[in-house]
Formats: C-alpha cells, structure tokens, sequence
C-alpha cells in the first residue's frame, strides 16, 4: 500500500521528500489566509495587521448592531433555506425518475440537468436579469430563491442520484411484494435508506445558495442583499474589521457543514461496512 | 389493444405474458419520466429560457426599427449605392417628429452611435432644429441643411444595418470586427478594438492558474494517494476547508494579507527583507494567488481520484523489471495519471474563464476578464447586445470545453470499469 516506507534508493527518498515539502508548502498556502483572517476580527484596533494591539470582541458587537449586516444574515438564510426546500423536493423527484429512465436521451437529459453548474455565473445572472425583470421577478426573494434553487438542483440531482445507485432496487421489491403501496415503500424502506444521501445533497444546496453572490449582485435590491453581497461592496469600499468578523461567521457556517457532511460520510462508509 | 389480447392467448401464452411486461416496463418508463419533468420544466424557466434571452439579444435589433418604422421601409429597395431619394427623407422627416413627440430618439440615438461614432448627436441636433414636416418634395434639402451629415451615404448605411430585426453587429463587435459601408467584414477601428484583447487576457490567466494549480496540486495529490487512509484523511482536511470557505471570505482574506499594509508586507518590513511595501494585490499577481487558492481544490480532487485507482502493483512490477525510478515514474505512473491531469485541468479552465468576482475585487483594471465586461455592459452602459454577444462568446467555449469534459470523465469510467 504505502511504498514510501519502503524507499530504497536514495533518489527516491529525495523524491519522497520533496513531495512532503512541496505540499507542505501547499497546505499552508490553502489554509493559512483563512487562519490569518479569523485572530484579526479579535482585534482591539481597527488596524487589519500583527501583532494584535489587544483582544475585543468591539467588531462583532458592531456586526450584531448593524441593522445592514443582520438584515443580510437574515437574507441568506431565508434565500438558502428556501431554495434548499425547493431544491430538495425537485433534485431527489428528478432523481428517482432519472434512476429508473432508460433511453437514449438519458445523458443528454442529464447534462441539461447538471449545466447551471458549468455555465459562468456572469452569463446565467445576465440572462436572468433580462428574464425576470420585465415580469417583476427581479428586487424580489422569489426571484432569487428561484435562481438559487436552479444552481442548486445539480448537486441534489448528484448527490441522490449516487445513493440511488447504490440501493438495493430488491429492498423495494420486497415491500412491493409484501403489500406495501408504492408511497408506503417510498416512505419506509426508501427514504430511511436514502436520507443520509438527502441530507449531504441539502447541504451542498444550502452551501451553494450561501456563497452565492453574482445573481444577488445583479438581481437583488437594497433589501435583499445577502451576506455575500453584503461582503462584497464591503470588500470594495473600504475593509473594516466587521468584514473579518462577518468572515468568521460564514467560515463557522462552512465548517458546520463540512462537519456534517464528513459526519454523514463516515456513517454511510460503517454501514455499508456492516452490511457487506 | 382490445382485439390483440384473444390472438395472443390464442398463439401462445407467452405472448401476452411478454406484452403485459413490456405494457409494465413502458408505463414504469413514463412514470419515471413525470418525476423527471418538474425539474426540466423548472430549468426552462429559471436557467435555459434566460439563457436563450440572452443569445437573442446577442442578435437582436428592434431600436431603430421601432423608432424609425418609415425610413426603414422606404430604405427596404434602397440598393446603397447612391443617397437615397426623397421618400426616404421625408420618411425620416416624419419618423422623428413622431419620435421626438413620443420622446423616443434617444433608443435609436444611442444604438445608432454605437454603429457610428457621432450619431447621437447627428439625430438629436435634426430633432431638435426640424420645425414642422418639410413641403413635398424639400425633405432632402431641408435635413442636408439641419445636418450636412444627411448628404453622406454612410450615415443611411448605418440606418439601414440597423433597421432589424436581426444583425451579426454585436457579434462582429465582440470579435472586434465590423461592416465597412460596402457591407464586407473589416477589422473594427482600433478605438472599439478592444475584446480580442480582453479574451486573450482571460484565455492567458486562465492558462496561468491551470498551470499553477496543476504544478501545486499533483504533489498534494500524490501525497495524498500515497499516505495511509487515516493520515490522507487529515490531510485532505486542509483541501476540503478552502474549498467549502466562502469564496468571498478567500478573497477578502487575501486583501488582508496582501495589501501595502497588509499582513505579509508588514512581516517582511519587519524582517528587513524589504524597505517599501511591495505590490502584490490590485494587479496580476494578486488575481492569480487568489484564482489559484480558490481552483486548487477543484485540480488536487480529480487528481487524487485518478492516482487512488492506480495499483501500487504497476510500480512494483516496474521495479522488479529494473527500470529506475524515474523510468518507472515516468512511463508507468504518470501516463494512468493523464485522464485525472486532463479532467482537473480542464475543470479549472472551463471554472476560470467566467471568474468575475474575485478579478473584480484583487485584479487593477489590467486584470479585468471578459466576465467583468459582460457584468459592466449589462449594469452600467446598458449595452445589452453587447453584453449578450460577448456572453455567447464566453458561452460558447464553456460548452465546448464541458462536452471535451464529459467525454474525458466518460472515457475514464469506461476504461475504469474495464479495469476492475
């Protein structure tokens, strides 16, 4: 398995070496500016640089104070948690549909289904600006939890459909062949069995909609700015210290559902270890 | 279907056995396809339709036909040779007295202008002087007098190109190409030649931040593949926490620590290395370490992936068979490696070319790439067939760099199937 313990000669342990130092290198480049933001929202001064003067929590009382900043709070989670709902119930429908369908027209359908994830950010809020705005659906949340929902379905579409792929199709003949109705095997055999699949595929959609900021930056009024939109005209006038607390938030946010998502993973691994 | 049954149990009993099976399978199929429909249908709407709006845009061209409805129909059997004759003028004459009344010259000034530096003020001026519909017969000397211009051919070319209801300008305009007054197509004058440019530009930091994330990742990747499960599991933490970080907190982190009083500045002030503040954000530099931090992920994932299905057993046959190991390495290992070298680097290609946000916030405006523009044209300037036409452009080699995409992940899991 690992052959690096076994290294024979020396070039290939100088090899070996200079793997570890190059990503070392590279781990440090990826995670470093998101640890060196997190102790500067800490600051006392108002000064985005070390050593730090003092330690307050002074920016993130002015975060919770400012009616700007808890509005878009606010808004990315009423935007997110809707367009993940939507996402949700269309993404796993499409994908019980999609496991089941045999044609021809399957990848075609399929690449269809996935392309809001391919396509520029630019593009899709450009065409929607056109679209929505004459039919009042710009300045609006409905507008924008259906762009979100759209950007989002792709990764439910994914995420459903690999653990409907590796469903047992039997576990439903069975309940079928016990007497249970379709809905009733949908709901007591299917969907225990999928729900770790659901949940992973809730989460990329909530993340999506979370980071997303080029729709909201062309389709969104005043007062639904959200927290990424919120960051970037604060990124673009002047950085205040808030930005970094606001950065901290969304960060939390992140690793929560990296947490869970991880946490999700390593359930379905023991019990598909327990099954085989 | 009602007189099929009796032949069929008549023939043989298999037959409607095999029938009701087929009757079954098709009506599986249709429902399969109902749970399908809603998210098609809803794709339409939300994703497909604006998109097509766009590329509609891109080629459509109702300003001057709605504005100048007359002059476009007598200017229909006007061949282009000569100056149009006096139908056409009157046309105008009367065109812009209903237009100047429903105050809609500005629509077809500013589309006009587009196609011919000036026009704008070539219509506002006759808008502005042209008293009362001139006698019969008086409407070409009487707009020759408002506006000398009138007396050139090249302005009722104009008009004429832009009388709809499509047109290749926004295209053509997007390649910086135009039509001459003869109707051939021509390098645009330097002054509006500026999108080769902008998509070089974006075709050359996209190439630069594949390469980088490339030349970064594969060693990450490697080690990765190579440590034991439960050391490559950690590890992979620090690539799978940037990449769930908000891209905006990525970007701003950046800032923080590049800026002239940022936190890597301060730290080489500090350490003597240097005597002034380097320039490392607002240019080039800036927009690719910040591309590069946000892309790697999407490079080290598809990478490790292909070197993870990679037997140890190649390497160790090649050993025993004496080749050295760089031999080994370079002949055995890195060929497997290809399809993930091709699927990483074309995913952060195609993710890169429609970069906008963080360009837009650590890139001068060298930096700017074609997304910028499309996002400036639509907001700003409201040019929207501009804007639609370079984003058909960008469109396009995303679609086709995706279809190049999918036949490479789809060729790697035909071999990969074959494999196991």
């Amino acid at each position: 398995m690992s052959d690096h313990s076994s290294l024979r000669t020396p070039s290939q342990r100088i090899a070996w070496t200079a793997t570890i130092i190059v990503s070392t290198l590279v781990f440090i480049f990826l995670i470093a500016p998101i640890l060196a933001i997190m102790p500067l929202s800490f600051s006392s001064s108002s000064y985005l640089t070390y050593p730090l003067p003092g330690l307050s929590l002074r920016w993130y009382d002015d975060f919770i104070n400012s009616p700007r900043w808890m509005n878009s709070l606010k808004n990315s989670m009423i935007i997110g948690v809707a367009s993940t709902l939507l996402s949700m119930v269309l993404g796993t429908t499409a994908a019980l549909g999609l496991a089941q369908w045999k044609s021809r027209f399957k990848p075609l359908v399929l690449a269809f289904v996935l392309s809001p994830v391919v396509v520029p950010g630019v593009i899709t809020a450009v065409g929607l600006y056109f679209f929505f705005a004459p039919i009042g659906l710009t300045g609006s949340y409905l507008g924008l939890i259906l762009a979100h929902t759209a950007l989002a379905t792709p990764f439910v579409v994914i995420t459903v459909g690999a653990t409907l792929q590796s469903f047992d199709t039997n576990l439903a003949r069975a309940a079928a062949s016990l007497g249970a109705s379709p809905l009733q095997a949908f709901r007591r055999v299917i969907l225990p069995l999928i729900l770790p699949g659901l949940a992973s595929g809730a989460l990329f959609a909530f993340a999506t909609s979370f980071d997303e900021v080029v729709i909201v930056l062309f389709m969104a009024g005043p007062e639904q700015r959200t927290l990424p939109r919120e960051m970037f005209s604060g990124i673009r006038e002047n950085i205040s210290p808030t930005i970094t607390a606001a950065a901290v938030i969304l960060t939390t946010v992140s690793v929560i559902l990296l947490a869970t998502l991880e946490a999700l993973r390593r359930r379905n691994e023991r019990l598909k270890g327990g099954g085989g | 279907m009602t007189n099929a049954l009796p032949t069929g149990a008549t023939a043989s009993t298999e037959v409607p056995l095999k029938r009701r099976l087929r009757r079954a399978e098709r009506t599986r199929q249709v429902k399969a396809l109902a749970l399908v429909l809603p998210l098609l249908l809803f794709l339409l709407f939300t994703f497909a339709g604006p998109i097509a709006g766009m590329l509609w845009r891109s080629v459509e061209d109702w300003e001057v036909r709605q504005v100048l409805p007359q002059t476009i129909a007598a200017l229909a059997s006007w061949d282009g040779k000569d100056l149009p004759d006096e139908k056409a003028y009157a046309a105008l004459a009367s065109d812009i007295l209903a237009a100047r009344a429903a105050g809609t010259i500005a629509i077809a000034a500013k589309r006009l202008n587009y196609a011919l530096n000036g026009f704008r003020t070539i219509l506002t001026s006759t808008a502005r002087n042209l008293k009362a519909l001139p006698e019969p017969g008086t409407a070409k000397d009487t707009l020759g007098k408002i506006n000398p211009a009138w007396r050139e051919r090249a302005t009722w070319t104009t008009i004429k190109d832009a009388g709809g209801p499509i047109t290749g300008f926004y295209l053509l305009a997007a390649l910086d190409l135009t039509r001459n007054a003869d109707g051939a197509i021509v390098a645009a004058p330097p002054d509006q030649a500026i999108y080769r440019d902008i998509f070089l530009r974006t075709l050359l930091i996209s190439l630069g931040v594949t390469a980088l994330c490339l030349i970064f990742g594969f060693p990450v990747a490697y080690l990765l593949a190579t440590l034991p499960p439960g050391k490559s599991n950690l590890l992979m933490i620090f690539v799978l926490l940037p990449f769930w970080t908000s891209l905006l907190v990525r970007t701003c982190a950046w800032i923080v620590l590049l800026q002239s009083k940022g936190v890597v500045n301060d730290s080489l002030l500090w350490l003597g290395f240097i005597d002034t503040p380097l320039r490392l954000i607002y240019n080039r530099f800036g927009v690719c370490v910040a591309m590069t931090h946000v892309l790697l992920p999407f490079m080290i994932l598809p990478l490790y992936s292909s070197m993870k299905a990679i037997s140890p057993a190649y390497m160790r046959a090649a050993a025993s068979l004496g080749a050295p190991p760089l031999t080994a390495f370079l002949r055995i290992y890195l060929p497997q490696t290809l399809p993930g070298i091709g699927a990483g680097s074309l995913l952060v290609f195609i993710l890169a070319l429609g970069y906008y946000i963080t360009p837009a916030l650590v890139g001068g405006a060298a930096d700017q790439m074609i997304s910028y523009f499309i996002a400036l044209y639509t907001t700003e300037t409201a040019n929207w067939g501009l804007a639609s036409a370079l984003g058909a452009v960008l469109l396009l080699a995303t679609v086709l760099l995706a279809l190049v995409y999918g036949k490479l992940v789809q060729s790697q899991q035909v071999t990969g199937g074959m494999k196991n």
